[in-house]
This record gives structure tokens, sequence and C-alpha cells, in this order.
């Protein structure tokens, strides 16, 4: 067994090292700096058919949106077990729906985003065809569902983080008259900044490498179409693609034959991802010298 | 009125802001049951559960549903979708398993075996394996697992065997269910070395002090007394492999087939489709009627198996509970 747990420890390190180098490799190979700013064009030939400054600008958008409509909710409900949770019939199943959440597909709450939003009542909100079909695809229909992503990891963060704030500070506060609500606000929030932060960059981490929701819900256009006339709004409630469908849809499995641009828009999403990540350990061990504890984090 | 909003919160009124936000969350999670069902409601109206068997033709059934209107007559929501389901339960079970015995094998590595230089590079590689994009998993299956399988691995006679059914790409059932693996195993080692380092040193001591080398040891105590945290990798592990969608359309052939066991080792190499590729494969066509209901009965059918899978994590670890070391 000794010689089986050494060859999976030094495979796995293998695997990951060769998958690295491979996408660095082509990653080098095709990227050139004028793809990373130069707008999709349609055109018959590869040279001509442009970069992908859309996709990546797609990409950072719908982050945005997403972190923007997950973390207050999930402070919220953070704040909510940890502090109050009564009565807790309602903070376990509370609990629940969130793990729940955490363990559905992708394409599962994509089809969820659709059946949602193609209903009349949000049609002002995406495109809608001139039969008065609402279809439902919208950068901000798209952000939305994208939260539901990242969710989860910003609530166990802070969840944790508030677990971990030891009993007598909260006890310090109401011995000084604070109420319950203002030491959530002036005292535990500060001191959790980090465990949140943490959870940001994983969730933003998870939004970035989704790839089943933008392609059924940003609306598959590879330049950001605007919708309306209002300046950014008419952005949110238009249509593009992401760095993942680029990288989806120039491969042999969508329609493009391009697999140079789709390493090169592979690699400056495996980049981003790794920035995310190593951002992520950064946090957590600023944040574990700082209040000389430890951020229980584990291997991942 | 802005001067009341702004004086500190009575604790009753943000007790109840904060308690309706989170009831947001559990009310979205009903709603996503409830919507995901309504829209599927056709296909369990004209089939009941007999979807899920095996029957004429799904490739004809599917191709009738895209091709019909709005207005499609009830024959044409027939559907024995037994294919991709198990073409789902092949790639998911075969993952997993491997996965386990995988992940074991290296939380042992990494808490038990390693020496600290080598900790310390094996963690970073697992948060690394865990936080690539599924996108670029499929990327690299499809670009070079796939041909490497094809010209390498597939031999002409085994082309040949299957000829008149299917063909034989490279992408298939072996490749999905490998690249399968390696998404859904660092996730279990996760969970797993977490749970071998809670376990107290004690407890290796006392079976070392009876006689045991190091490793039997932690054979015998280690791995009995983390059966929880395997059963919840188990879970966790599972969820996400079902629910993989886009790597597994783009490495696994695309076509409404059920692999064969019986055909020996061309098993491994031919195409299927799983529920969730199915969705991404066809989900431009949604405007249908039927075709919509199809794919809203599979996303309804994923839903179910991820909280039946949580389910049964709960209910394994159970009778596992006075094996835990922390209470």
């Amino acid at each position: 067994m000794l010689a089986l747990a050494w060859i999976v420890g030094i495979g796995l390190c293998l695997v990951a090292a060769a998958i690295v180098i491979y996408m660095g490799v082509r990653g080098i190979q095709y990227l050139r700096p004028d793809l990373i700013f130069s707008h999709p064009q349609v055109s018959a030939s590869q040279a001509g058919s442009g970069g992908f400054l859309d996709p990546l600008l797609g990409t950072l958008i719908l982050t945005a949106i997403g972190i923007i409509v997950a973390v207050p909710i999930a402070i919220c409900a953070a704040i909510w077990i940890v502090e109050y949770g009564r009565p807790s019939w309602l903070a376990r199943i509370v609990e629940s729906s969130i793990e729940v959440v955490a363990g559905t597909p992708d394409i599962v709450i994509a089809l969820f985003g659709l059946a949602v939003f193609q209903l009349g009542f949000f049609a002002p909100l995406s495109f809608t065809s001139e039969g008065g079909g609402v279809y439902g695809q919208s950068f901000v229909i798209a952000g939305i569902m994208m939260s539901l992503l990242a969710l989860p990891p910003v609530f166990a963060a802070t969840r944790d983080g508030l677990q971990t704030v030891p009993t007598h500070m909260r006890e310090a506060a109401y011995a000084l008259g604070k109420t319950k609500i203002t030491t959530i606000r002036r005292v535990l929030l500060p001191r959790v900044r980090s465990h949140v932060g943490t959870g940001v960059t994983l969730g933003m981490s998870r939004i970035f490498g989704d790839t089943a929701i933008v392609l059924l819900l940003a609306g598959g256009t590879a330049r950001i179409e605007t919708q309306g006339s209002v300046p950014g709004i008419n952005i949110l409630r238009g249509t593009g693609s992401s760095l993942t469908t680029y990288v989806y849809g120039n491969s042999p499995a969508g329609e493009g034959a391009a697999p140079q641009k789709a390493y090169a828009a592979a690699f400056v999403l495996l980049v981003f991802v790794l920035l995310l990540n190593l951002a992520v350990e950064r946090i957590g061990r600023r944040s574990a010298q700082d209040a000389g504890q430890h951020l229980g984090q584990g291997v991942v | 009125m802005l001067e009341r909003l702004r004086r500190p919160w009575p604790d009753t009124r943000a007790e109840r802001l904060l308690g309706g936000v989170s009831l947001l969350v559990a009310v979205g999670i009903v709603a996503m049951v409830a919507f995901v069902a309504v829209e599927a409601w056709p296909i369990f109206q004209h089939n009941g559960l007999g979807w899920l068997l095996p029957g004429s033709g799904l490739e004809g059934e599917v191709s009738n549903m895209t091709a019909a209107g709005n207005n499609a007559p009830a024959a044409v929501f027939t559907l024995h979708a037994w294919p991709i389901v198990y073409g789902t339960l092949l790639t998911s079970g075969i993952a997993v398993v491997l996965g386990i015995v995988i992940s074991v094998l290296a939380s042992v590595f990494i808490v038990e075996i390693a020496h600290a230089r080598l900790k310390r590079v094996m963690i970073p590689v697992i948060r690394l394996l865990a936080s690539v994009p599924s996108v670029i998993y499929g990327l690299i299956g499809i670009l070079v697992v796939v041909p490497f399988v094809g010209t390498h691995l597939i031999t002409t006679p085994e082309r040949v065997s299957v000829e008149n059914v299917v063909q034989l790409t490279g992408e298939g059932l072996g490749v999905a269910a490998l690249i399968l693996t390696l998404m859904i195993t660092p996730i279990m080692v996760a969970l797993i070395s977490e749970a071998l380092m809670t376990v107290p040193p004690t407890w290796k001591e006392g079976a070392v002090a009876l006689g045991l080398n190091p490793l039997r040891a932690v054979r015998a105590v280690h791995l009995k007394a983390i059966r929880p945290a395997i059963a919840a990798a188990v879970v966790l592990a599972g969820a996400r492999a079902v629910g993989e969608a886009i790597m597994i359309q783009m490495v696994s052939g695309g076509k409404f087939f059920a692999p064969k066991p019986i055909d020996g080792l061309t098993f491994l190499y031919e195409p299927l489709r799983t529920l969730a590729s199915t969705i991404v494969d066809f989900h431009d066509g949604i405007g249908a009627p039927p075709l919509r209901a199809t794919l809203y009965a599979f996303a309804l059918l994923l839903l179910f198996s991820a909280l039946a899978l949580s389910v049964m994590g709960y209910l394994v670890k159970l009778p596992l509970r006075r094996y835990q070391t922390r209470g």
C-alpha cells in the first residue's frame, strides 16, 4: 500500500503539472496581446476573426453582478443563522437549502433561470421578440443565476468566521451597552472581513469557471450587444458571451474550429483562476497571522 | 424619516429583516424545484415514470420533438430515455469508485507519508486541480486525450466489431470517466485529508504500541475512523459527477447509445450521452414544447439525484456517529 500511495501522490502532482505546463505552452504559443484587446469579428478566415475582448468583458461583468447580488444575501443569512437562528427548524431549513444550492448542477440552475425569466413579468430584463415571446437571456439574468453559485462559499466562509469569534468579544460589547445589531455591525463583521474575502474570492473563481449558465442565459452573441438606450443598463439587458463559452465555442465541440484561439482564451482563463486561488491563500495566511488564529481551511 | 432609519435599529426589526433575507434563500430553492417540475410536467403526464425505461429509438423520439412545432400531437411526447440515464450512471459510477480509491491513497500519502516539504507542494497542487474550470478539462480532453485514444489505443478489429452500430473515434466512456475522476478527486482528497488530520494522534500511538507498523495502523485505525468523511466525500463527489455537463459533452461522443459491457474492452471506447450533456446538446431547441419538457424532466431528475445523494449521505453517517472523533 505504501508503494501505491506514493504512486498516486506523485501521479497527481505530475498530472497537475502536466495540465498547467501544457496549457502554458499552448497559451504562450497562441496568445498574442492583440487577441486580448480586440473585438471578435465575423470573418471567413481565422486571421480576421479578431480576439476575445468582448468575452473577457462579459466574464468580468457577470462576475461583478454575481458577487454584488450574492454577497449581501449570503452575509445576512450567515449572520442570522449564527447570531439569531430562531426558530431552530427554520435555521435548519435555511442551512439545508444553501447546501442544496451548493450541490445543484450548474445546468439545472441555468434551466431554472430560463424558466423563471421567460415569464412575461420579467420582459424588461431581456430581449423580447416581436411576437411577444420573452427570450429570458441577458447579462443581468445570467448574473443573478451566477450569484446562486457564489452564495454557498460566501455563506460558509462568513458563518465559519462568525463562529470562530470568541464569545467574550460579544459579551464585552453587550457589557458596554451595545445592542445586538450594533455589535454585529461594528464588532463582528470587521473581525470576519478576511473570511468574507476568502469566500468572495472562492465564489468569484466558481463564477469565472462556469460555462453552462453563460451558455444558456447570456444570449451567445460573440460581441456584447446592447438592448435599449439607457447607457449602462443597456449592457445589463444585453447579450454576450464569456471566456468560458468562447473557449467552448472555438473547440471542436462548438461550431468554430479554432483550437488556437481556444487555447489562448483558456490560458487567460487559467491564469485568472490561478491568481484568484493565490489571492485566497494570501488572504487566509495574512489574516491568520493578524489574528493568531487558524482559518480552518484544511487542504482546500 | 431618513433620520429614523439611521438611528440604531431595534433588535427585533433587525432579526426580522435578516430572517426574511435568509427565508428568501429557502423560498428560492423551493421555487427552483417547483419551476423545473412544472416545466417538466408534460413528459410525466404522457409517460408517467416510464420515460426512464428503455424503449424504441431515443434518437427518433428526440428528432420528432425537435421537429414538432407549438401544437405537437400527444404522441410526440413519448420518451424512453434509458440510454441517457444509463450513461449518467456509468460515468458517475466509474468516476466515483475510481475516485474514492485514488483519493484515499492520496490523502493517506499527504497526511501520513509525505514529509513536510512534499506536503507543502501537494496541498497547492490539490487546490489547483480543484479550481481548474471544467471547460479547460474538456478542452484538454478533446484536443489531447481523445486523439491519443483514437489513434493509439483503439485497434482496427475493435472498430470493425462495432462498425454497424457506432463509430469509435476516441470520444467515449473511457475518456469521459477518466477526466471526470480527475475532476472529482480534489474535492474528495480535501475532505478526507481534513478528516485524517482530526484523528487524535494517540489512537495511532496506541495501535503502534500494540505492535502494528505505522502504515498498518493507519489502515486499521484511521480509515475506519474517517468513514463518515468518506461517506460525505462520496456524496459530494457523486453530486458533482452527476451534474457535470460541459466536460462530458465535449468528450463523450454525443450519441444516444448505451455502451455494452459485453463488448469487452471496446465498451470503454463507445460513445454515450448523459443527462446533463444532453441538456447542453439540445439547449438551442428549447423553444419546442416537447423538447423543452424533456430537458426539464432531465433537470428534475438531476435535481432529485443531488437531493437523494445528500439524504443518503446523511443516512449513511447516522450509524457511524459513534466513530466520530469530534462530537
